[in-house]
This record gives structure tokens, sequence and C-alpha cells, in this order.
């Protein structure tokens, strides 16, 4: 039984193991090839480079506009994402707590664009005939009302954790409305409101088809576009384009790495629930 | 207390407004306009066609109707393989395992990367002379598993299942293993007495209590499934030919060429397909809320 035992754990670290460096293999592939050469790249090896380019990296910031790219991304998934965390907080705790006809209602109606395909063809003619086609007040708004149905449910199902009692005895000490969530509610939901913050940082970071469909200027591109659009003039120079990818990973992997803990149990709390 | 003055209903306005606006509003135009022939040279004169622009969709030699196909395909099967091997890598790491929280962060890792750079790196590792892929396959002496994995025909689609499973069973992982955390493991030991085996155990105990992450799992997966576009973008742009033509580069493709009426009717397909399975998936979710 006990040699069964430890075969078994073995063969599980093996699995592990093997499943890790498969995931890890590329990214390896990735750094090391960032730091050579043009032609030494361009054969991917795993080998370390003969003479360390370390200069690649500063050659892709200039070349590819990855500052301007950078602070693109980091407005719009700032702006966006504590505008829609905010605004979401407010709504999920009126609706779990007035639970009347009409905001069950649109607690359904606002989930049922977790499912349903966004219509970028005629958002943009929306943007358009608004006057904000193409500028970054369009874009944040667009990101931002992207993730009002994920943040409503997350923060919604948070929110029954939240004792009623609370709130008695707020209002008899005479709290208004605006006191009441800002001074009692929001530092109760901080866990939630962390990690519908993070996820959703990390959602418009990586969403490529909002740039894609609604951003003609490269001024307004966001990371994932300026490398896209790097990839595609400079095919060949494939330590440049790994250096342009190590970049693009790096604030994500580091956000996740920081904020696991309120990541892994967001994701996970609906799962818990049931 | 009163319920009017501490819970105001303005609270909801900025969420609705901008749901609206620019979630709700384009969806419906989109359902109206495809029933016009826009385009790029309409400049607002717009004519209503009827069902044109659906019957073009559903009769054209351009295979609109493979790429609903596809996108039917893509969202079965590549659900059926995160679901089951998420589903036995949580059970393998659910047990005591030393450095099983490191596995499990270098496991999740993936799936918090950008499909467009997950999409690069896998062009990388996926090129035919010298990919992390096939030279890997020479070095342990499996040469002639090396393959054209993005432009054969009779692998690309198991390329992108690959890499998309890369991505995402760390995420199916990780909410199995959150389910798995709450049952009790005094079911396990009873059942253990009585001489169950593994899969006894699995059908008997694990998957009746593991429905909430099985549902979630499901409708992430599904809706995901679904819009998928990135991966498939970037990966092979809808080749080679057009064999990996999903729903939504076709809809980009009209886009950019200008068919704008076509381009929304295609994406309607999609809303109305989704829809309906979202709704079949919530009357399911609703029932098993009934029974708890």
């Amino acid at each position: 039984m006990n040699v069964r035992r430890t075969v078994y754990t073995i063969l599980k670290h093996l699995i592990c193991i093997a499943l890790c460096l498969a995931v890890v293999m590329p990214f390896y592939m990735v750094i090391i090839n960032s730091l050579k050469s043009k032609s030494e790249a361009a054969r991917m090896s795993l080998s370390l480079p003969t003479v360390w380019h370390f200069g690649n990296y500063i050659e892709v910031i200039n070349r590819g506009k990855l500052m301007l790219g950078f602070s693109n991304s980091v407005l719009y998934a700032l702006v966006s994402t504590s505008v829609a965390v905010f605004a979401c907080a407010m709504a999920a705790f009126i609706i779990s707590r007035k639970k009347t006809k009409l905001n069950n209602f649109l607690y359904y109606f606002i989930l049922c664009g977790l499912f349903l395909p966004v219509n970028y063809v005629t958002l943009s003619m929306v943007l358009n005939s608004l006057n904000i086609a193409n500028t970054r007040y369009g874009l944040i708004l667009v990101f931002s009302s992207s993730m009002i149905p994920f943040c409503v449910f997350t923060i919604r199902n948070f929110m029954s954790s939240v004792p009623v009692e609370m709130d008695e005895a707020a209002v008899i000490d005479g709290a208004g409305p605006l006191n009441l969530f800002f001074r009692i509610i929001v530092p109760m939901l901080r866990p939630v409101l962390v990690t519908a913050f993070l996820l959703q940082f990390m959602g418009v970071w990586s969403d490529f088809m909002t740039p894609l469909y609604l951003t003609s200027s490269s001024k307004l591109w966001p990371m994932n576009m300026a490398v896209y659009t790097f990839f595609g003039k400079n095919q060949q120079y494939w330590n440049y384009v790994f250096a342009d990818i190590v970049l693009t990973c790096l604030p994500v992997i580091l956000l996740y790495l920081l904020g696991q803990k309120y990541i892994v149990s967001g994701m996970t709390s609906g799962a818990v629930k049931e | 207390m009163n319920k009017k003055k501490i819970y105001p209903q303005w609270f909801l306005i900025v969420p609705l407004v901008l749901y609206a606006v620019f979630f709700l509003l384009p969806g419906v135009l989109g359902v109206a306009y495809s029933f016009t022939d826009w385009n790029v040279r309409s400049l607002g004169e717009l004519n209503f066609i009827g069902l044109d622009n659906y019957i073009e969709i559903f009769t054209s030699d351009k295979n609109y109707t493979a790429g609903i196909f596809n996108t039917l395909k893509f969202t079965v099967i590549s659900n059926i393989i995160k679901l089951t091997t998420g589903l036995f890598l949580a059970i393998m790491l659910k047990e005591k395992l030393k450095g099983k929280s490191i596995y499990r962060t270098l496991l999740y890792l993936p799936s918090v990367l950008p499909f467009l750079i997950i999409g690069l790196i896998f062009k990388s590792v996926l090129n035919y002379n010298n990919g992390l892929l096939n030279t890997f396959l020479e070095f342990i002496n499996l040469g002639f598993l090396k393959q054209k994995w993005l432009s054969d025909l009779s692998v690309v689609w198991k390329s992108i299942y690959g890499v998309d499973a890369w991505r995402g069973i760390g995420y199916v992982m990780t909410i199995f293993l959150a389910g798995l955390n709450t049952i009790p493991q005094s079911y396990y030991d009873a059942a253990s007495i009585d001489g169950a085996s593994f899969w006894q155990k699995l059908i008997h105990i694990t998957l009746p209590n593991l429905t909430g992450s099985i549902t979630i799992n499901l409708v992430f997966g599904l809706t995901y499934g679904l819009k998928v576009f990135d991966i498939i973008y970037v990966l092979t742009n809808g080749g080679p030919g057009h064999a990996t033509e999903v729903v939504t580069t076709y809809v980009y493709q009209l886009y950019a060429n200008g068919q704008y009426g076509l381009s929304v009717s295609l994406n309607t397909i999609l809303f109305v397909i989704t829809m309906m399975i979202g709704l079949l998936v919530v009357k399911y979710m609703g029932k098993q809320e009934v029974q708890q």
C-alpha cells in the first residue's frame, strides 16, 4: 500500500512538472531569444546567446512606440476599470438591498451581457454619432461598459454576505445613502472590489478586439495593438518581437503574482457558493 | 427604515446608461441594420432589403456557413478538452502534494496573458523549421511527428485546440479546485470503506457535488468559445485557405471590406445562437437552484 502511494505521488509530480515545463519553456524561449542578435534569434534555440543584446529592448521601445502604447494601456485600464468597479458597486448595492421586481429584472437584464457578443460594427456607428469615435474618451467608455455585467454579478454575489444590520446602524446614526455607501459598504466590499479591479484591469490589457475595431489612429493604440503592428512589419526580427512580447507580458504577470490571492478567490467565489 | 431614502434608485444610473448605450443599443441596431444594404458607400441612404443578407450568408459560395459550423465545433471540442483535463488535474492537485501551490500558480499563469501575445508566442513555437515544438520532437527522437502545425489542413485545428488548452486549462482547473475543496473528505472515506473505485467515487460523489463549478466553467467556456476571435485571428487568420474561419473572423473581414450590412447580419446570427444557448444554461441553472 505504501509503495503504491509513493509511486502515485512520484507520478503526480512528474505529470505536474511536465505540464509546468510546457508552460514555462515557451517563456524561457521568448526571454532568452529576446537577448540575441537577429540571425541567432531566428533559430529560436534554447541556448544562451553568444553575445547578450540588451540593447534590443531599447531598440524595441523606440521603434515600436512602446512608451505611447504602454501609457495608453495604463490609462485605458486604470480609468475604465475604476469607473466601472465603483459604478457597479453602487448598482450592486441597490440591487441586492432593494429587491423590487424592477431591480430583479434589471439584474438579469444586465447579466445577459455576460453571454451576448458585442456588435462592434454598430458600436463604432454609435461612437460616431456621439462624436467620440477615435478618441480616448470613447474607448474608455466602451471598456467600462463591457465590464458592467461581470462586475455587477460578482459584487452583488458578495453583497449578500454584508449584513443589513450595518445599514440600519448607520442610518440610525444619521448617515445618508452616500455616507452609508462610501463609509460603511465600500470598506466591507474591499476584497471583491480589489478582485474585480484586478481581473478587469487585466481584461482591458488583453483586449484586442476593441482597439482593432474602434481605433484607426496609431496614437490611440494600446500596447497590444502596437505589438501586433510591430510584428506585422518586422516578422523577420524575432529578437525584437520577443522583446516586445516580454515587455507586454511583464505588467500583467507582475500584477498576477502580486494579486494572485484576490484573483483566484474572486474567480472561484461563484463556484464555492453553490 | 425608509428603503427609498437609503437605497436611492439613482445609484443604478451610470452602469445602466453605459450598458444601454454601448452594449444594448449596438446590439439592437445590429439586428435592425441586418435588414438593410448598409455598406461603405451608402452615405446615410439605406434601403430595406428584407432577408437578403441572411439569404446571402446561407447560399453564397463564400462558405459563411462553414464559419458558423467551425464556431460551434470549436466551442464543443475546446470545452471538452479543457473541462476533462482540468477536472482530472484538479482532482490530482486537491490531495496533499508538496509544491502544489507552485504548480497551481504556474498552470494558471497563461490565462492572465493577452491572447494576442500567446498567439505570437505560438507562431514561433509552432514554426516548422525552428519552432520549439518540432525541435523538441526531434530531440526526443520523435521527429516523425513533426508537422506544419499552422499550415497543414489536417493538423491546424489540433494546433488551435492545443494553444487554447495551453491557455485555458489552468483557469478551468482553478475553478474545479475551489469546488472540490468544499466536498467533505468524509464522503470519500466512507466510500473507500465500502470499496468504491476511483471511477465510482468520481461519478457518485465528485460530479454531483461539483455542479456549481461545472456550471461556471460551462457558462464561461461556452460564451468564450462562441465569441472566439483573437487566437484564431493571430494564429491562422482563418487560413490555410478558409479552413479555420469562424463567425467572428468573417464578421471582421466583412467589416474591413465595408460590407457592413452583411457583417452585422452574421453577428446577429451569432447573437441569436448565443442567446439560445445562454437561455438553456440559465434555465438549467435555475432548476439546480430550485432542487437545492
